[in-house]
């Protein structure tokens, strides 16, 4: 800690940081452009100046650049000297020569940073006349908005996309006034990133296209905490609501997960909770096939009633899904009974992710949080894309790559803050980084040497390996080859060098090998580095709350089909699941085909279309709960919308419901009675009772709910009375400590510290964009000053490890021709961001920019196709399991030899037999040549 | 008593003043134009809506009686799909035509609004938008803006130099 003086009284102030970040988070208004708390300084705008001065008789004092300024004990300075405020008012005066007049169609217009430091700046009337320098824009896809004209030189964005999230296709181009950002040439931007420009620019250059569809200002839009849910990492998101859908995804800070931004597919997947697919009504099917009707909540209740009238003793079973809040699949488990509850997941993942909990809790290594990653300083990721399955993780990863080469930075005598000059001392140089995978990564440019490119089995094996050489007691790989044993030595040299090693591997491969050999390597480690953590992606945003529900015991869907088969079930109720995809067509099928089936879901699947009834669920957005992370954080979101229709409830309502039709329960309860039943029944949840996480409903600041909508929310007294004259009362919330209102406690001087777990937005006098944050935070990029949001629910034990000894064969090669045309593959899993997740399939923008226009593919090495007599643009049949589907074929000269990757969009298109398909990867294929198909 | 006389003159006395009670509705009192009355939407002197959806004047009603949402035609001109303004809320003020940065919000002199249902109070926007300027001729809000618009391309709003050619190699 330095004291510091500002304007001649002391403060205190952290030790080397900048003068502007000390400001900031000491609570002054120091405009600044080119400073961004997770981008730190590089001194391009000018805009922070501040005046030092020698001494205490120094009188003249000099400007400086606080964001340049390293802080120093004993430092006086002022941010009111009058030379210093005329400085910052001819800077802005001067960014603003060629501003455009056009705020009022400016989508940043209400949140923006130029805005915001042109009055704090105190420029306010504009002086010249001369003429303005214009620009033209791009098309950048579908979703970012390019606007020029507005632009202030600040370089963030491409300090953002290329220095930060390693993108390659945006850039600065041409010289002095004529500086442009932009792209080459037209075209969707590459990075899956993108999205964080439009929070990161400080001016309207870069917007949220899809918002601009149906845009509202900031200060319209109904907001609630949530979390994303479009895969496990579960980022923190601030949705916003105006006139009844859902507008816009913005990020929500949290120090321990996603920081400061979050990928395209949390931004933009949103729209499925505006979709057409969205069940808005209660269906009951009449007699058999007959198409669904649709029926009032009652009458579908009734039908439920009738049909389970004496079964509901162990006849119902229930489906509970990995997408559906912790609430939803405790309400079905107690309706069902624990030994009638099933997780809607295939065999392989139930087992893969028994292993993860076993991993994490058992084990003596912890899970990684987002922050973890980014603070890592060595990497090895074994197997999993992360960039297509966990997309901000790999961000995390990118930043992890540069922290080995930042202690450097101290013999320079460079502050790690100052960004320019520590990138230009690092270099290329990058932290110890190794891929192993089946094909090309997003990674694959941090790679210390040449990714590993092999079957599932082969990368386990190079796991085991490598954790054999650190720790000799770790079963080894006894047939491993000569260059094999030298990656795996030099790979672990690296990791024991290091001091916050992270292994990183996940659901997506399918193969419970990779996670043992994962888990052995992150074991073997930590004996000689106590800081190595290891980091799993799983399937969906609640997988790992579902897990942890039966663990140690548990029991897949698969099971269920097997009582069903053998006549063990009368009736079933299925939460949010789309069956065909963990039990194949047939099985959905027939699970569905029981006398009494119930689905329950906020979108139309294949599932909700075979049930006898299907209910109407509330979405993320229109429903509270709690999901559990990849890392076992608990985490809560809230209703940010009251759903369409009255007919819409939460799942967990609607068990409620079928609990009283069928007389086991009298009164439907609160959710956050729920949410404390459930945390006191199952004692691995306990956590999430916790007040100082989960404020409870009662929870007041002097007296007063925290308000959804900003307190300048406009429209109340009009925006109903298209439908009626009288001005309905705000709908009461008595499930959480947030109103439906724009009255309530907002205090933004820091004083009064609002749970964070209940922050709706960030406002402050003079801070109306985003980075009012700083007056939230305990220091610039510090936690929140209301505590955390969020808590975790596994540490590791600390006990030693139990070595996994199942180490897999070595990946056989092709079976051989086995019959004249046929070639045996070995086929695999791929992902890809856009596309290998529903929900976010609903967005018009994202489905665009799914691989292959959303048709499914295979995708094999150059040498593989040619082998099998194929050109890259023939289709191809594949046969796996004894079903026979038509796939695009497409070249990947990073394919490692003998694998094919499989990819499967999941959109609403997609045939239900396909859908099953990644189910039963990997697995041996046929591809078979046409002529074969016809005999 | 004598307060009584005096009363009673005074009252004599005012029967020969000039009357101030004018004979409405036949005949009407003058209004200044700056008069407080009905809301109209202009549009601007091309014929185009003035209204760019911006929701400054939402913002600024201390009672929130307009309720607006913004669209864009094809060539990115955005104006407001449907604009509500509540009269049985409205008071008056004239915050809404002050925030408004392209006069497209006017007060007007007219103050003959009275209903006997509350709904017929509430404006759409096709009862708000009028065909001519109103109080301020002559501003064309998408003129002075940058941004491009059909019939505007970057470069040929008032004051603006031709877009930048990036590609140039001159300083
Ligand atoms: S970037 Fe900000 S200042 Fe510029 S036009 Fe947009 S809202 Fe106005
Ligand atoms: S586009 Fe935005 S972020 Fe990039 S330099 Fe311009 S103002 Fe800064
Ligand atoms: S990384 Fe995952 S949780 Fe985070 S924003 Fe993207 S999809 Fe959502
Ligand atoms: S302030 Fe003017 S331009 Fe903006 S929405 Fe209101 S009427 Fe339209
Ligand atoms: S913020 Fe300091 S120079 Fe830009």
């Amino acid at each position: 800690m330095a004291i510091i003086f500002i304007d001649g009284k002391p403060y205190q102030a952290k030790d080397g940081v900048s003068l502007l970040d000390a400001c900031l988070s000491l609570g002054f208004d120091v405009p600044y452009f080119c400073w961004h708390p997770a981008l730190h300084s590089v001194g391009a705008c000018r805009q922070c100046a501040v005046k030092v001065f020698k001494d205490e008789k120094d009188a003249k004092g000099k400007i400086v650049m606080s964001c340049m300024t390293p802080v120093a004990d004993g430092m006086r300075l002022s941010i009111d000297d009058p030379e210093a405020i005329k400085f910052r008012a001819s800077v802005i005066e001067w960014l603003m020569l060629n501003h455009p007049h056009d705020c009022p169609v400016c989508d940043e217009g209400g949140e923006c940073h130029l805005q915001d430091m042109t009055l704090l700046a105190g420029h306010v009337y504009r002086r010249t006349t001369l003429k303005k320098r214009t620009h033209t824009n791009q098309d950048l896809g579908p979703f970012v908005n390019h606007e020029m004209n507005r632009c202030i030189q600040c370089y963030r964005c491409v300090r953002f996309y290329k220095d930060y999230a390693g993108g390659k296709d945006l850039d600065v181009f041409g010289c002095h006034d004529h500086v442009y950002f932009g792209r080459s040439r037209d075209g969707a931007l590459e990075s899956e990133f993108s999205g964080n420009l439009v929070e990161v620019c400080p001016t309207g250059v870069f917007t949220d296209k899809t918002f601009k569809k149906h845009y509202t200002r900031k200060w319209d839009l109904q907001a609630a905490p949530s979390v994303c849910v479009h895969c496990s990492l579960g980022c923190n998101t601030l949705p916003g609501e105006r006139y009844g859908t859902l507008r816009r995804i913005r990020n929500r800070y949290n120090q321990s997960v996603n920081g400061y931004f979050l990928c395209d597919r949390g931004r933009y997947g949103y729209e499925f909770v505006n979709s057409k697919i969205r069940i808005r009504t209660a269906s009951v099917k009449t007699n058999g096939a007959a198409p669904a009707d649709e029926a009032a909540p009652e009458l579908a209740i009734s039908e439920i009633r009738k049909k389970l009238n004496g079964t509901h003793e162990g006849g119902i079973i229930g489906i509970g899904s990995p997408r559906a809040s912790l609430e939803s699949n405790y309400a079905l488990r107690e309706l069902v009974g624990a030994e009638n509850f099933y997780h809607g997941v295939s065999d392989t993942v139930f087992n893969m992710m028994g292993e993860i909990v076993r991993i994490i809790k058992d084990g003596p290594v912890a899970a990684a949080s987002l922050e973890d990653a980014r603070e890592a300083d060595a990497v090895l990721v074994l197997g999993e894309d992360v960039s297509n399955t966990a997309p901000m993780l790999a961000l995390a990863l990118r930043q992890a790559s540069r922290n080995a080469p930042m202690v450097n930075l101290a013999k320079f005598k460079i502050p790690h803050w100052d960004d320019a000059a520590a990138r230009n001392a690092i270099q290329n140089e990058k932290s110890p980084f190794f891929v192993a995978s089946f094909t090309g990564t997003r990674l694959d440019g941090l790679s210390s040497e040449k990714p590993y490119r092999a079957a599932p089995d082969d990368v386990a094996r190079l796991g085991f390996l490598i954790a054999h050489e650190l720790a000799p007691e770790s079963p080894g790989v006894p047939d491993a080859s000569a260059e094999e044993k030298s990656l795996a030595r030099r790979i672990a040299v690296a990791l024991r060098n290091s001091k916050k090693p992270l292994i990183v591997c996940g659901t997506g491969p399918q193969s419970i090998h990779i996670l043992r050999a994962a888990a052995n390597a992150a074991w073997a480690l930590k004996r000689a580095v106590p800081d190595a953590r290891i980091a799993f992606s799983l399937p969906g945003c609640n997988s790992m709350g579902l897990a942890l529900m039966d663990f140690p015991s548990g029991r897949p869907v698969s099971e269920a089909l097997k009582r069903v088969q053998a006549g063990g079930a009368k009736a079933v109720i299925v939460i949010e699941n789309e069956l065909d995809e963990s039990i194949g067509k047939e099985g959905a099928e027939e699970i569905m085909s029981l006398p009494c089936s119930v689905a329950i879901d906020f979108i139309a699947t294949r599932t909700s279309q075979l049930a006898g009834v299907a209910l109407p669920a509330a979405s993320f957005a229109e429903s509270q709960g709690t999901f559990v992370n990849n890392e076992a954080r608990a985490q809560r979101f809230y209703m940010v919308m009251q759903p369409q229709n009255k007919n819409i409830h939460g799942v967990w309502r609607w068990i409620m419901e079928i609990k009283a039709a069928l007389g086991t329960e009298k009164q439907c309860p609160e959710i956050d009675a729920l949410t404390a039943e459930l945390a006191k029944r199952m004692p691995q949840f306990a956590p999430i009772a916790d007040r100082a996480y989960f404020p409870p409903p009662g929870f007041r600041i002097a007296g007063m709910k925290i308000p959804r909508q900003p307190h300048r929310y406009s429209g109340r007294t009009a925006m109903h009375t298209n439908i009626g004259m009288v001005e309905p009362k705000p709908p009461a919330d008595t499930g959480s400590a947030l109103s439906f209102s724009m009255e309530g406690f907002y205090d933004a001087s820091k004083k009064q510290k609002i749970p964070s777990a209940l922050l709706t937005h960030y406002w402050a006098p003079f801070w109306n964009s985003v980075q009012a944050l700083n007056k939230f935070q305990s220091g610039t990029g510090g936690p929140l000053l209301g505590g955390e949001s969020g808590k975790r629910l596994m540490e590791p034990s600390g006990s030693a490890p139990a070595y996994f000894t199942d180490i897999p064969e070595k990946q056989k090669k092709a079976p051989g021709p086995s019959g004249a045309n046929n070639k045996g593959f070995f086929a695999v899993p791929l992902y890809h961001v856009f596309g290998s997740e529903r929900l976010s399939m609903e967005s018009q923008a994202v489905a665009g920019l799914c691989p292959e226009e959303g048709q499914p593919f295979i995708a094999a090495s150059p040498r593989t196709l040619s082998a099998l007599g194929l050109n890259k643009s023939d289709t191809m049949e594949l046969e796996i399991g004894g079903a026979v589907f038509d796939f695009k074929t497409v070249a990947d000269e990073e394919m490692a030899e003998g694998l094919a990757g499989v990819f499967v969009p999941k959109n609403a298109n997609i045939a239900a037999d396909l859908a099953g398909l990644y189910s039963k990867l990997p697995a041996w294929a046929r591809f078979l040549v046409k002529t074969e198909r016809k005999q | 008593m004598l307060a009584l006389l005096r009363a009673l003159w005074l009252i004599l006395l005012h029967t020969f003043k000039k009357r101030v009670t004018v004979q409405y509705p036949e005949r009407k009192a003058y209004v200044p134009p700056r008069w407080r009355g009905r809301i109209i939407l202009s549009r601007d002197p091309d014929g185009g809506e003035r209204c760019v959806a911006c929701c400054l004047c939402a913002v600024a009603c201390p009672v929130d009686c307009i309720a607006l949402q913004a669209t864009e035609d094809k060539t990115g001109r955005r104006y407001p799909e449907t604009f509500r303004i509540n009269f049985s809320r409205c008071i008056f003020c004239g915050y809404c035509e002050e925030a408004c940065p392209t006069y497209a919000i006017q007060l007007t002199t007219d103050y003959e609004m009275g209903e006997y249902r509350r709904a017929n109070l509430v404006y759409e926007k096709e009862d708000l938008l009028i065909s001519g300027q109103g109080k301020y001729p002559g501003y064309n809000f998408y003129r002075v803006a940058g941004l491009e618009i059909g019939g505007k391309a970057k470069g040929e709003a008032e004051n603006e130099r031709p877009p930048v050619d990036v590609r140039g190699l001159l300083p």
